[in-house]
């Protein structure tokens, strides 16, 4: 069967902790070339329009955390236009020394330009691992590297860890999440992965963090660039969950679209937004961004209610690192519940209405804690 | 206009369940299927056939028995079909993968003509990795766009395309020059059905099958497990996170959601959410 080297694994048990599979003792690829001197953690740092993504920053905290281990520096690579705060803002997040190619052609992401500056990186420097993010722009730049260098790639990582060999143990959900796999790439370097948002902690950005910044050029010039990047549709009416601290997600037994209405609600008078399972998104009873979830958002919220949502593994692990979750569901079987710091059996029809009448009531109190800061909250979420 | 279509034969992974006794995937029974994202590449492909006379070609690297995958494509509507099938492939990871497949891509356009586009899935139901699209335009040296929910243009004169790009924050309209290697969402399209011709073609159908030998300069170094730089160390069931779960209950559901707001008040939330 031609599917990679996971089949070889699922056979036996795979609670044997370390268990090789059958495949690992076969011949692997003997490289050509000696990696010894590859040293160093980097993270490829993704921005747009001078703005970075989060999980950025929480990859530069997981390579720190790493790094630590092994005694390694961290590295970052900043590519864009005008992005010398970003580089900046890298050695606050925990790099050692980051890379910057700031030119024109990389005002925005294309996949040859932006390549090109990694592989000059990459081969010039020769960090022994290399991290970016499992978002749409990090998936479409690691595969092209991967391939180009070559070197192997593990895709949308959840587990990070480094062992005292200094090979990058890489894993990711398989099999909808119902299992972890475990990946290496022992003979090539640098190792590469991917990883999800909202999984790893960044580090709080530290002011008196020094670093150096080195300038790259870009080895691209505008004209040999095929590709034109004509517009870009913003959607603001998209909302990325992974931004908000706040989470109230609803799901098939809110037993109709209208459910989400008295979800708005709560999620208002508590300075949220509205998130959701798989089911009702298929259900067409809610746009795909507000899905959590394997196949939706991870997040790491502060505060996720789950009401009227069963707790399937799928929906859980996109949700799990939430500070504090609160469940409400009628069935006290609910695997929710096994999930949930607090959790309420009910119907959620008379529940999350006294809910939200006694959140009212306590957040109106005179002694709330900055009540007028938050009451602003409330209004812009209401507004929009 | 010559469009490939890359498909892959997956075990449809929603049937895959474990077994609680041993942790072990259970496999039997569990359907082999086209991995539905390329399904909406073929029909994309399709549309251009219908519209502009283009001609459609797909390949699967795969078991033989990956031949009825192919088989649904040439019932709807597909011109041919390769199957790369060698036992020396097996165990491919992406790396691999994409060697074999651009291999193939360009053997297609020795054979049968140069090539324009190339449709891939955005990815699969069982490996989900993503790579190999973005990995066969490197081995081809194509451009290549990636998550694409809609096709705005293709220009057999100017030999270009331009897309809908879907970032997490918005689209992106983007214009390249072929060929291109484009990898698909399902938003794009709805794949049809089998059509009756389509079905009397593949009733006789055979598809050609080409093996390592076809290949005059392939490396051997590069396919199969040997090609492969990934390998997997372990496939674990993840221990559940203990969590002490409060329930909360009383006479009715006021006293229950006071208790839920003096439980919440009581930690550091109103502090760190600014309540
Ligand atoms: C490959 C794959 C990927 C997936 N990705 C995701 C994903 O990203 N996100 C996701 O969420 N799911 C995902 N799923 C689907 C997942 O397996 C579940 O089917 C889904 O999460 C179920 O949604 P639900 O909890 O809303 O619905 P159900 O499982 O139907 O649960 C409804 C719950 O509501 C309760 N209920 C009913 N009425 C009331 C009431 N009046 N008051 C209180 N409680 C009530 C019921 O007791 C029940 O527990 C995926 C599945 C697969 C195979
Ligand atoms: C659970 C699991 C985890 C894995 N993790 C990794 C990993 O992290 N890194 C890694 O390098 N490998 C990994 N593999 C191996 C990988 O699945 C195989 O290399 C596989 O051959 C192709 O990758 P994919 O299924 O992820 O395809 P994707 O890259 O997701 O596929 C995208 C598209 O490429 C085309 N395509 C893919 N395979 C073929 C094919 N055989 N024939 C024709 N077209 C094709 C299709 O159009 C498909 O929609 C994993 C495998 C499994 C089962």
């Amino acid at each position: 069967m031609v599917e990679g080297g996971i089949t070889v694994a699922e056979e036996q048990n795979v609670n044997q902790k370390a268990a090789e599979p059958k495949g690992a003792s076969r011949v692997q690829p003997v490289p050509e070339q000696d990696f010894s001197d590859y040293l160093g953690i980097m993270v490829v740092v993704e921005q747009r329009a001078g703005v970075a993504k989060k999980v950025s920053w929480q990859l530069l905290g997981e390579a720190k955390r790493m790094a630590t281990k092994i005694n390694a520096p961290v590295y970052a690579l900043v590519m864009g236009h005008n992005v010398r705060h970003l580089a900046e803002e890298a050695i606050r997040r925990g790099a050692d020394k980051v890379y910057m190619s700031d030119s024109p052609v990389l005002e925005k992401y294309r996949t040859r330009p932006y390549s090109r500056v990694s592989l000059d990186v990459i081969r010039t420097f020769k960090p022994e691992i290399v991290l970016m993010g499992a978002t749409y722009t990090g998936r479409d730049l690691a595969g092209a590297i991967a391939t180009h260098l070559p070197t192997g790639l593990t895709a949308d990582c959840t587990q990070l860890d480094v062992d005292e060999n200094r090979l990058l143990q890489a894993s990711r959900p398989a099999f909808s999440e119902k299992m972890l796999a475990t990946i290496l790439c022992k003979q090539y370097k640098p190792q590469m992965a991917t990883a999800r948002p909202g999984v790893f902690l960044e580090l709080p950005a530290d002011a008196s963090r020094s670093g150096e910044i080195i300038d790259v050029p870009s080895p691209m010039r505008e004209e040999e660039v095929v590709t034109e990047v004509l517009d870009f549709l913003e959607q603001t009416d998209r909302i990325n969950l992974e931004d908000h601290e706040i989470i109230v997600a609803g799901g098939k037994g809110l037993g109709s679209p209208d459910g989400f209405k008295l979800l708005q609600e709560l999620a208002d008078a508590l300075g949220g937004v509205v998130g959701a399972s798989r089911a009702v998104v298929d259900l067409k009873w809610i746009d795909h961004d507000h899905q959590v979830g394997q196949t939706g958002s991870t997040v790491r919220s502060k505060l996720y209610f789950a009401i009227g949502i069963s707790g399937a593994v799928q929906h859980v692990v996109g949700m799990q690192n939430s500070d504090v979750i609160v469940a409400i569901n009628r069935d006290p079987d609910a695997p929710i519940f096994k999930v949930a710091h607090y959790g309420i059996v009910g119907d959620l029809y008379e529940i999350v209405p006294a809910i939200i009448k006694a959140v009212k009531e306590k957040r109106a109190l005179p002694f709330a804690t900055n009540s007028s800061a938050a009451n602003a909250s409330v209004a812009a979420s209401i507004q929009s | 206009m010559h469009i490939v279509v890359c498909v892959k034969q997956v075990p449809d992974s929603r049937e895959i369940r474990i077994d609680p006794n041993t942790n072990t995937l259970v496999r039997q029974g569990v359907p082999a299927i086209v991995n539905y994202y390329d399904l909406h590449g073929l029909e994309e492909a399709l549309r251009f056939k219908d519209e502009m006379g283009a001609e459609v070609t797909v390949v699967s690297m795969g078991p033989p028995s990956a031949d009825k995958a192919l088989k649904q494509c040439i019932s709807m509507g597909a011109d041919r079909a390769v199957l790369v099938s060698d036992r020396a492939f097996a165990g491919a990871d992406t790396l691999a993968t994409s060697y074999v497949v651009g291999m193939t891509v360009k053997k297609v356009a020795e054979e049968f003509g140069p090539v324009d586009v190339v449709f891939c899935g955005k990815q699969t139901l069982d490996g989900d990795t993503g790579q190999v699209g973005p990995g066969v335009a490197c081995r081809l040296d194509y451009e290549q766009l990636t998550y694409v929910e809609k096709v705005v243009e293709l220009s057999d004169k100017d030999k270009t395309i331009t897309v809908h790009r879907h970032l997490e924050d918005g689209i992106e309209v983007v214009k390249t020059k072929l060929p291109v290697v484009v990898t698909v969402l399902t938003e794009l399209n709805k794949p049809r059905r089998a059509s009756l011709p389509g079905v009397i073609n593949a009733s006789r159908f055979k598809p050609v099958v080409w093996t390592t030998n076809d290949f005059a300069d392939i490396d051997r170094a590069k396919i199969g497990l040997k090609g492969s730089p990934t390998i997997v160390s372990k496939t674990w069931v993840p221990e559940p996170r203990k969590i002490d779960t409060k329930m909360l209950e009383g006479d009715n559901v006021a006293v229950v959601a006071s208790e839920l707001i003096e439980q919440l008040w009581s930690t550091e939330l109103p502090t760190r959410l600014g309540w």
